[in-house]
């Protein structure tokens, strides 16, 4: 089965029975994953979930304890040359040299990929125009701001395009619009036919560009599949609804549970409740379901503040697939 | 998104020719680096400008009268030692530099590329060179102005100069070892230092051994830095023997032998 999937769609990685331990802590605990080749894959996880240690086995970087992992058809451990020379890894920490210009790290970086030393300049200076940094191109890294800064850093991973690259968290601590150009630059280097293997605590992200999901708890891959495949394991939505009044809310829970046939959760604000919304008692969609939930709370006279109808959050997916939150706690987006 | 617009006129080279590592090209594009850093931050540079003025004039002027009744005489012993201790104490900041790059994630994204992965560590000890170069053209060219005349010229002091850059650079593997093993760059500097202060004071570098008392002097004659300092002074006097410069050569090699397969290990282990 495995070898017929193999010779009919070949991986950017396999990997089966991953373990790295560090001291008593199992980072990645028996973990397997095949990626195909083309497109984004997603490592969805919260803090701690072992998706960096992972990361770092398939580039190279960490030898894991136990298990194979195949990068681009060659195992990590037997030839890590093969795998570094078709590969990128674009890290959570700053990779680029912050007391270098832009101009400079791009230099330095084809000048170790082999480029002579004016094809180094005329292709910096091609990134540099590409990515929106010319004019910052004679500036100390370290003056950037943290868009600019991810920016040079996927520019600095694609000085030779790589078949398969590592973004470790692209997103983290960026602004809305730099995360928004870091995404439309994941998505033109998938049409230009590079693997993206990405790593994120954020369900939007996941689900704004990965065409297939893993989702990681505790060094393990708990699920897998789609971006809707994995929402609709943890309902269709998320309802939020905070009340006029606290002292409403047990009411207000024992109504709504009746209503829409789902378990109520209280919220640590005391007259905020959630509800994860799937299909209907009769076949409803969300929205009706929830139309439904509001006028039997309008009929026994519980008022409403707000309300919401929203997509589950990685902590309601957590939620679904392992019955437990994520532990560490997500920070809010 | 004016990026993602002008991303459409970037070319996509090739996957063709999978880029080899190679060990000198390598090696000089990492110690190219080391030397954009320094140009970047001058104060890098600074201990390679102050140490050798300091410590040309202190120790002419201060131990001079004393040890040997006139500057100008103690000046032709105590120049080549100068000279060594010199090179020698600012060699420690391969040590931070390595554990800079260490912790701030630079070795992660080196140790992920298809290099000659010692390149990393010797490219900015290549790099380094330049430092000692400097350093060595203060002592010497204010030794000069003081008086100083090298009996062995040109050629010995030269030779002098390369001698002094081999163990410079051998010695560094220490440095470089520390500052992968140890997590902070503060560490890396006490440690080096306790290390070093031995290393340099407990030598012939000041005054002759000979005044000693009998376990210092044994101390002082394996210590590799007297060694070193005696073939400096012979070459700068144009004394040398072969056994002088072989021992210092000999050395170097152990050092490198034993500390650059450690270096290594630390550095191919990661964070």
């Amino acid at each position: 089965m495995v070898a017929a999937m193999t010779a009919a769609r070949p991986f950017a990685i396999e990997a089966a029975g991953l373990v790295k331990t560090f001291g008593t802590t199992r980072a990645v605990d028996g973990l397997a994953l095949a990626v195909p080749r083309g497109g984004v894959f997603g490592l969805l996880g919260p803090n701690g979930a072992g998706k960096t240690t992972t990361i770092r086995i398939f580039t190279t970087l960490t030898r894991p304890d136990a298990g194979v992992a195949r990068v681009l058809g060659h195992d990590v451990a037997a030839d890590p040359h093969a795998v570094r020379s078709r590969i990128s890894l674009t890290g959570q920490f700053a990779t680029v040299d912050a007391s270098l210009t832009g101009l400079e790290n791009l230099i330095l970086q084809a000048r170790l990929l082999g480029l002579g030393r004016r094809a180094a300049r005329r292709r910096a200076a091609e990134l540099l125009t590409a990515f929106g940094l010319t004019d910052a191109g004679g500036r100390a890294v370290k003056t950037y701001s943290g868009g600019m800064r991810r920016r040079l850093d996927i520019a600095t991973s694609i000085v030779v395009t790589p078949a398969l690259l590592f973004l470790d968290e692209p997103t983290t601590g960026l602004d809305p619009g730099s995360r928004n150009e870091v995404w439309a630059t994941v998505r033109w280097l998938v049409r230009e036919g590079t693997t993206v293997l990405l790593t994120t605590q954020y369900l939007e992200e996941a689900d704004q560009l990965s065409d297939r999901i893993a989702v990681i708890d505790h060094g393990k891959v708990i699920a897998e599949g789609t971006p809707s495949e994995l929402k609709a394991s943890a309902g269709a939505g998320v309802l939020r609804i905070r009340l006029a009044s606290a002292a409403d809310r047990d009411r207000a829970q024992q109504v709504l549970s009746g209503a829409l046939g789902v378990a109520i959760r209280p919220e640590p604000d005391p007259a905020a409740l959630t509800a994860r919304i799937g299909t209907g008692p009769d076949g409803w969609d969300a929205s009706q379901t929830v139309t439904h939930g509001m006028a039997e709370l309008a009929r026994q006279g519980i008022g409403i503040t707000t309300f919401a109808l929203g997509q589950p959050s990685l902590d309601e997916v957590f939620l679904a697939l392992t019955g437990h939150g994520t532990a560490s706690g997500v920070p809010a987006r | 998104m004016t990026a993602a617009t002008a991303l459409d006129t970037l070319t996509i080279p090739g996957q063709g020719r999978l880029p080899q590592p190679r060990v000198l090209r390598n090696s000089l594009t990492m110690g190219w680096r080391s030397l954009i850093k320094a140009r970047h931050e001058p104060e890098l540079v600074a201990d390679a400008i102050a140490i050798p003025v300091l410590f040309t004039l202190l120790f002419t002027y201060l131990f001079g009268g004393a040890l040997s009744g006139s500057t100008h005489q103690y000046l032709g012993f105590v120049l080549p030692g100068t000279l060594v201790m010199t090179v020698l104490l600012i060699t420690v900041s391969a040590g931070l530099s390595v554990n800079n790059d260490h912790t701030n994630g630079a070795h992660d994204r080196f140790r992920s590329m298809p290099i000659w992965q010692p390149a990393v560590i010797v490219g900015g000890l290549l790099g380094d060179t330049v430092r000692y170069l400097l350093a060595i053209a203060l002592v010497l060219g204010l030794g000069l102005l003081m008086g100083y005349r090298p009996a062995g010229g040109a050629g010995g002091t030269l030779l002098a100069v390369a001698l002094i850059l081999v163990f410079g650079f051998s010695v560094s593997w220490i440095w470089t070892t520390l500052g992968l093993v140890l997590r902070s760059a503060q560490a890396v500097s006490i440690l080096s230092f306790a290390i070093q202060v031995p290393l340099t004071f407990a030598s012939n570098v000041f005054v002759n051994p000979a005044t000693m008392p009998g376990w210092l002097r044994a101390f002082v004659h394996v210590n590799p830095v007297s060694h070193l300092v005696d073939a400096e002074r012979a070459l700068l006097n144009g004394t040398v023997t072969a056994g002088q410069v072989g021992w210092v050569l000999l050395a170097s090699a152990g050092l490198v032998a034993i500390f650059a397969p450690l270096t290594m290990l630390r550095y191919r282990n990661g964070r």
